[in-house]
């Protein structure tokens, strides 16, 4: 178990999240290499589709990160976000999906610090979850 | 299908942690990838040219560019292809360097995810389609919603650059809080000295429209083409006939509190709120006049010489098109009355600034007397109280409201100034003088006139033998201390409209917790709200005093003209489309859609044979957050360049 590299995408906002990213690159600050970032316009553009579908995929960890409560590009669009990822989520467990395997996270564009330090914290969560069978046999 | 992939090495910034010639030959090997080839700086002159010369030589018809961030070249990178012949929307960026080679360390995993990444974006541009900018024409007219110093100051700076500019104020007078001050800090200018000049001016104008005794009724439409309705209240007096005589409101018997005199002295039934008011026409109160209330009276229209009354005047609705809308209705007073301890409505002495400024004026209604309300007499002992519901979350507003520490600096001066035997006596908790000149000016208060300072809080207010007991703490001598004053003034605080809220659902701006509204951006885009075309000045946003009120409005004005003068909008093509054969009309993203960018339209339903309703999405409006996408139930709203088949093919090039 300890060699298990899990695979992980990043569903990042254009505006604050994807440019928080940008800076912790900017600021080269190290962090594991699991994530892979798709820029979508804001967290609200997500469907929850998307998700799943990564799941389906075999991907072991989805994160959606946006802009922090007030500070959508869009003015509200991180709410909707985050209402419909709330049911999402809650939803996990009774499709037989870790719900740890799902996760939302409030970066701002410049909090490279948080977001390298999220990835520290996400890979080593996903790790504990371990490897999403689905999508694999 | 034939797509370019050009890798960069940006230096060394990539290349020493990407292996770029394995990457780039492991993109090769995609499907529909024609090319793929490494250079030092593609965003460089040469990396270009060799973009270019890839497209016409190997007849590419999309591109890759693994790089930096698109926050940096994406733009150059779109022009590049536009110049190669390739629609600029057929291209995407990897991100392999912010997002790679600067984060991670070793060179094979760096390699893996770098490839990775460009493979996303192959599958996401295979996806892509070509788009083109779009133009909406712009109505060149401006709105102003207020008619004090920032909406007139804005109207007067948008008709230098000679565009049409309207003025909508709801008070039968422009002229706002300002024009009701007496002296204006630092510098002591009159009030009205300097305003109604401005008021004039603006008044005469011939690219200024001015609708007095008017509200907006309602606002639809977006930036650049905005429709209006908009209330002229039944004034009862003909503008145009109605000279100023002053014969009518001589003769009306109905005395009224003025509300302009902050119920400090008496209007007419039939009145104008101050000499100086444009435009300088009565308006009939309906609620006191006679003959609205008894159908007695009409001793204005017989006195009147022009003919100017008109009892039957209806409320009239007026539309109009505007291309951007300057947001500049103000505020108004904290309610203190939440102040139990300072006894306020309990003692007619214990006032508000407000009240104290046109006491202080010598055409208010004391002729410049400060009196004590209760018996008229001269005040000669009088306590200010600072901060009376700012900077107080329990009560008030959390926020410091900036100009009060100024203008009782200023009161505790026309104090003294007005009688030399009176004594002004300050509670503060700091004083906040950050402007230029005011810390001057506070000092020059209490050294050369003596106001005296006491930092602490007033616990309580009583009346006792006359006087008011101003029970209350100095906290820098730590004693407590007793004032026997004849007058308190309560420094309150300034707090947003009554209506602010309904307002800015109207003209869909955001507002924060203190129904302040909020612009765009605290630092960058301070006179711009979200909503395109609609702007902000003065305190309708936040506190200010006058030098920033009039600063931001000629900063509204200046963004409403910078819209205006392009005669048309460049739209970004990355918005929402719909498609109408799936849409069921269910409305679910407009109500999602953060900028009412969604209508509905009657559509022909070909196969249904009638008429039904659809999305439709307004292009100038739409910016392209994807909010309706994801609420869509039938799949029927997509965003280009994010479209549902673009993140799905990058999900599964994962």
């Amino acid at each position: 178990m300890t060699d298990f590299e899990p695979k992980i995408v990043a569903f990042l906002c254009n505006w604050c999240s994807y440019a928080g990213a940008d800076l912790a690159g900017t600021s080269r600050m190290e962090y594991p290499s699991n994530v892979t970032i798709i820029r979508v316009p804001c967290s609200g553009r997500m469907n929850p589709i998307f998700v799943l579908k990564c799941l389906m995929n075999g991907s072991d960890g989805v994160l959606i990160s946006g802009c922090h409560t007030g500070d959508c590009h869009y003015s509200e669009g991180n709410f909707y976000a985050r209402r419909r990822f709330a049911v999402l989520k809650s939803f996990l467990g009774y499709l037989g999906i870790d719900p740890r395997r799902f996760q939302m996270s409030w970066v701002s564009a410049s909090e490279g610090d948080k977001w390298a330090k999220l990835i520290h914290e996400l890979v080593a969560e996903i790790k504990e979850a371990g490897p999403n069978k689905m999508g694999k046999e | 299908m034939k797509i370019g992939v050009f890798v960069c090495h940006c230096g060394t910034n990539i290349s020493a942690t990407v292996d770029v010639e394995e990457a780039a030959a492991a993109i090769g090997k995609l499907q529909n990838v024609k090319l793929s080839v490494t250079y030092r700086y593609m965003c460089s002159a040469p990396g270009q040219e060799l973009i270019k010369k890839a497209v016409r030589e190997e007849s590419l018809d999309r591109i890759v560019i693994a790089s930096c961030s698109p926050a940096l070249h994406e733009k150059t990178f779109r022009k590049c292809a536009e110049e190669a012949g390739i629609n600029p929307y057929l291209i995407e960026i990897a991100n392999i360097r912010e997002h790679c080679s600067w984060v991670h360390k070793e060179k094979k995993e760096a390699t893996r995810k770098a490839i990775e990444l460009v493979k996303i974006a192959v599958a996401k541009v295979a996806r892509n389609k070509p788009l083109k900018k779009t133009y909406v024409p712009i109505e060149k007219k401006v709105l102003i919603i207020g008619g004090g110093i920032s909406g007139v100051q804005s109207a007067i700076d948008i008709s230098f650059a000679k565009y049409p500019a309207v003025i909508v104020e709801r008070e039968p007078s422009i002229g706002g809080k300002m024009a009701q001050f007496d002296k204006t800090f630092p510098t002591l200018d009159c009030a009205a000295c300097i305003l109604t000049p401005k008021m004039v001016t603006v008044s005469q104008n011939k690219y200024v429209t001015i609708h007095t005794y008017s509200e907006i009724e309602s606002v639809t439409g977006h930036v650049g083409d905005f429709t209006v309705k908009i209330r002229k209240k039944a004034r009862s007096v003909d503008l145009d006939k109605c000279t100023g005589c002053g014969a009518c409101f001589a003769k009306c018997p109905v005395k009224v509190d003025s509300e302009f005199d902050m119920r400090l002295g008496k209007r007419k039934a039939i009145y104008v709120p101050f000499p100086q008011a444009v435009p300088n026409v009565p308006v009939i109160d309906r609620e006191h006049c006679l003959w609205f209330q008894k159908q007695t009276c009409g001793a204005c229209k017989k006195i009147c010489p022009f003919g100017a009354i008109n009892y039957e005047m209806p409320d009239e609705i007026i539309e109009e098109k505007f291309g951007a809308i300057i947001v500049a209705t103000g505020f108004t007073q904290f309610d203190h009355s939440v102040y139990g301890e300072y006894g306020y409505g309990k003692y007619k002495d214990v006032i508000t600034g407000l009240h104290f400024e046109r006491m202080a004026n010598s055409s208010g209604p004391t002729g410049g007397r400060i009196i004590r309300p209760s018996d008229g007499k001269e005040a000669q002992d009088v306590v200010f109280i600072q901060c009376v519901g700012s900077r107080d979350e329990q009560k008030g507003v959390p926020y410091c409201s900036r100009v009060c520490c100024m203008y009782t600096a200023k009161h505790a001066l026309l104090l003294k100034e007005h009688n030399k035997d009176a004594q002004a006596y300050v509670f503060y908790i700091d004083i906040r003088a950050a402007g230029k000149n005011y810390e001057e000016f506070v000092k020059k208060v209490q050294d050369e006139y003596g106001a005296i300072y006491l930092r602490g809080r007033v616990s309580r207010i009583f009346e006792k033998k006359g006087k008011l007991i101003v029970r209350g703490a100095d906290t820098l001598s730590g004693s407590q201390i007793e004032i026997k004053a004849d007058l308190v003034v309560l420094a309150t605080g300034l707090i947003a409209q009554g209506d602010a809220v309904e307002l800015a659902q109207m003209l869909h701006i955001p507002y924060d917790q203190n129904k302040l509204f909020t612009e765009a951006h605290p630092k960058l885009a301070p006179a711009e709200t979200i909503t395109s075309g609609i702007f902000l000045t003065g305190a309708c946003q936040s506190p200010k005093d006058i030098p920033d009120t009039v600063a931001t409005a000629s900063a509204a004005s200046v963004k409403a003209l910078g819209l205006l003068i392009q005669g048309e909008l460049e739209r970004e093509p990355l918005i929402a489309k719909v498609n109408t054969d799936l849409c069921s009309g269910c409305k679910a993203c407009v109500i999602a859609c953060p900028f009412r960018a969604i209508e509905m339209k009657e559509i022909e339903d070909k196969k249904l044979k009638r008429k039904r309703n659809a999305a439709q999405v307004i292009e100038g409006v739409c910016t392209g957050c994807g909010n309706c996408t994801a609420v869509c139930r039938m799949a029927a709203i997509d965003l280009e360049g994010f479209s549902d088949k673009q993140i799905m093919g990058e999900i599964e090039a994962l």
